[in-house]
């Protein structure tokens, strides 16, 4: 069967170190492989302000992944569990990606979207650009588009 | 003849409203980038209707779906007093 993408957002508290959130991400990633799941892609935005208190804490850690895996393996669930059982873990989100998704974040990979918007410097580095414009093509009128 | 009330309107012209989403072929809108979607809601952080932003239905879902995706894992706010 074809792979799916997942798309799995973790928030997690700003009192670790660094290095233990690097460890904390190291086990999620471990269980991600472990489970048969292919990573693609991983992002940490840092120590990221957050638009409301969780917890009582004002900032977090936020971790992406995007992993393909087979659809009717219970990998999500796993990570979810172990999300769960985590303290340190605020929030999570884990959504499977259709294939617009999927091309998007292939896209936003590679950087395309940077260059569009003048907010984008004020704003952290976390907020990424611009939602996706279909084919490579039209990439130019997409930008033009956003301040509308 | 019966005089008839002449109800003069004048129109208000405004340029006709458009889906931005179908204008410029976005087909995904990702939950991740908040600024983009602060503008599809309003200042107490509630999602605007259709009828001001011009989005069509099947992209107002999406629209929907995002925000309150990025609301969930705090990246927009699920209530605000002045947002913009």
């Amino acid at each position: 069967m074809a792979k799916t993408n997942y798309e799995s957002v973790v928030v997690l508290t700003p009192v670790l170190s660094e290095k233990m959130m690097q460890e904390a991400v190291l086990s999620f990633e471990k269980l991600i492989t472990e489970n048969g799941g292919e990573l693609i892609h991983k992002e940490n935005w840092g120590l990221t302000k957050m638009a409301y208190p969780i917890q009582k804490k004002t900032t977090g850690f936020y971790q992406i992944f995007e992993f393909a895996a087979e659809p009717d393996a219970e990998i999500v669930d796993k990570l979810e569990l172990a999300y769960r059982r985590d303290e340190q873990v605020l929030r999570y989100l884990c959504i499977k990606l259709d294939k617009h998704a999927a091309k998007y974040n292939e896209r936003r990979r590679n950087g395309e979207f940077n260059k569009p918007k003048v907010k984008e410097t004020a704003a952290p580095e976390a907020a990424k650009p611009a939602p996706k414009p279909a084919p490579v093509a039209k990439a130019e009128p997409t930008t033009s588009n956003e301040e509308v | 003849m019966a005089k008839r009330k002449r109800y003069t309107r004048t129109p208000i012209i405004r340029p006709k409203k458009y889906c931005r989403f179908k204008k410029s072929g976005i087909k995904y809108i990702d939950y991740k980038n908040p600024d983009f979607l602060m503008a599809f809601i309003n200042e107490q952080g509630k999602l605007l209707p259709r009828r001001i932003t011009g989005t069509s239905l099947k992209f107002q879902r999406k629209v929907a779906v995002a925000v309150k995706r990025c609301r969930h894992i705090a990246l927009l706010p699920y209530v605000a007093d002045q947002m913009k």
